[in-house]
């Protein structure tokens, strides 16, 4: 059994994986997340509204007019995850990035002693994976950063921090969708919108499960994506 | 479609369009959202024999002023709501809010203030012309998302009617208010993070809540809850109801706008039965929370919805 079932009020279920922060612990909540999903998209399974991956924690809403916590246990106990194949519509991302835009480098580089070079060496050569999207609507948490890069939240969060911003803290990456107060130690900024409210067909580019690598861009490329 | 429409002469705080809310999208950032109070929802669209998922104005303390500047349409006002109609031709009435008044052209809604409550909602026979975002046409204003490009309604806005109301017909409802200030609860993932004195604090002590409460959130002030394990969790899904307790000891009820993933451990959920008598308690109103196991809270909600569809049935046509 690889995951522990609870109840989350009377219109909820959290299913828990482990307690670690590992791309392992991790696939298996993705690979129930997606089968889950496609039960019902098909309509094999009737009355959950929501389902959130986080990290090791698969979180199901349901509507309680239609079903129960009784239901979504028997359902979840019946799914074998070593049997669920992580198929499907994992993405490969390549994500433009201009560090000129960066707002932390060189605090960065006097706290960790690296180069700042060499600083975005390293994130520019990292795969990333997607943890999980959410907090806002198509935020990325992105792992895992190499631990020479480790570092806290600013001690002050800054009030503003423009949309596209990518930002670092601990092991992990994100992409702020749309400006916003913020304190992570911002290195770069992408001209790709990770959140559109006018596309109604894919207003999150991103989703759980996907991979990101960073292209490096130089200031005039960047302008001229945001010109398209 | 008509071209009947209203015309905003004010907005009101915290007017936006709302329906049953969006699913299917909280594992990308965005949450259900959709109205606040649902029972005041299912009523205002069951007057007006309106499908029970079709877009409404919510609106929040004071209230829009709306002019409707050509065609006819039936209208209702659900919660616990003062307003007034202005007809153009006659005089001005005091509004009566769970009934349903018709409009010509030339009328105008005034809804001056939610009483003793927060939320109010108003519908119209066959529902406002609106463009649905993801299946609903919900504002979420956080992610600019919704109708009127995901903002709250402003002044000057037409708001347009899909259909032009001719019958004469007039509908009351009959709904059973509750004004309790006991909100029943079920313990949450982290109820064993908080030590003994404060689980019993929050079950036996009165906690009001604060000015710092939206469609996102309702903070409480009462006993601050000490956290005796750890004062964050690794962040996982939310689920709107969740009250959560960050370092200060206040505690935080996620509401309908909630974000989707939190970090702060959480001492109980919200039952079902009681979301809409809670989101709609004003600031400084006192509350009591009270814990119930699964099977009372499902028994209650089922109860709860039972009556809700014999207040539907019992709709009646007046003269």
């Amino acid at each position: 059994m690889l995951m522990k079932l609870n109840n989350i009020g009377d219109n909820g279920v959290v299913c828990d994986f482990g307690n670690e922060v590992s791309k392992l612990i991790n696939n298996n909540v993705i690979k129930t997340f997606q089968y889950v999903r496609k039960e019902v998209v098909t309509g094999r399974i009737h009355g959950i509204l929501n389902c959130t991956p986080s990290y090791n924690k698969l979180i199901i809403n349901f509507d309680p007019n239609i079903t129960n916590i009784k239901n979504i246990f028997d359902f979840l106990n019946s799914v074998n995850i070593s049997k669920l194949n992580l198929i499907l519509e994992r993405k490969k991302w390549i994500i433009p990035i201009c560090y000129d835009f960066e707002m932390d480098l060189t605090d960065i580089s006097k706290k960790l002693k690296i180069e700042k070079n060499d600083i975005i060496k390293i994130h520019s050569q990292t795969t990333f994976y997607i943890y999980m999207v959410g907090f806002v609507p198509g935020h990325p948490f992105m792992g895992d950063l190499d631990s020479k890069l480790y570092l806290n939240r600013l001690e002050t969060p800054r009030v503003k921090v423009p949309a596209g911003s990518v930002g670092i803290v601990e092991k992990f990456c994100n992409i702020y969708p749309y400006e916003s107060p913020g304190g992570w130690n911002i290195i770069g900024r992408t001209p790709i919108k990770v959140f559109n409210n006018k596309d109604e067909s894919r207003p999150c580019l991103l989703s759980p499960g996907d991979t990101v690598k960073f292209k490096s861009i130089s200031k005039k490329e960047f302008g001229n994506f945001k010109n398209e | 479609m008509s071209n009947s429409f209203f015309k905003v002469l004010r907005p009101g705080i915290n007017s936006t369009y709302q329906d049953k809310g969006r699913f299917g999208l909280q594992h990308l950032g965005i949450a259900a959202g959709g109205c606040m109070d649902n029972e005041s929802f299912s009523f205002v669209n069951a007057i007006l024999g309106n499908k029970e998922t079709e877009g409404v104005i919510e609106f929040a303390y004071q209230g829009p002023l709306l002019k409707l500047i050509k065609g006819r349409t039936k209208i209702a006002i659900t919660g616990n709501v003062v307003f007034k109609i202005i007809y153009s031709n006659t005089k001005t009435i005091d509004g009566q809010t769970d009934r349903s008044y018709n409009l010509e052209e030339g009328d105008a809604i005034d809804i001056l203030a939610t009483k003793e409550s927060v939320y109010g909602y108003l519908s119209v026979k066959g529902g406002f012309d609106l463009k649905p975002f993801c299946n609903s046409v919900s504002t979420l204003i956080k992610g600019k998302i919704g109708p009127n490009e995901g903002k709250k309604i402003g002044n000057g806005d037409n708001i347009f009617i899909k259909n032009e109301n001719t019958d004469k017909k007039i509908f009351l409802i009959h709904p059973a208010s509750s004004s309790s200030n006991i909100i029943r609860v079920l313990k949450g993932p982290q109820y064993q993070y908080f030590s003994k004195d404060s689980q019993k604090n929050f079950l036996s002590q009165n906690y009001n809540v604060t000015n710092l409460t939206d469609r996102m959130g309702m903070r409480l002030e009462g006993p601050a809850l000490k956290n005796i394990v750890n004062p964050n969790i690794r962040s996982e899904g939310i689920i709107k109801g969740a009250i959560q307790v960050p370092e200060d000891g206040q505690p935080i009820v996620l509401l309908t706008d909630h974000p989707t993933i939190g970090g702060y451990p959480k001492i109980a959920n919200v039952a079902s039965v009681d979301y809409d008598l809670l989101v709609q308690k004003k600031p400084r109103t006192s509350i009591l929370f009270k814990c119930i196991e699964l099977k009372e809270a499902e028994q209650l909600y089922h109860e709860k919805q039972k009556k809700i569809s014999k207040i539907i049935k019992d709709i009646e046509e007046v003269n």
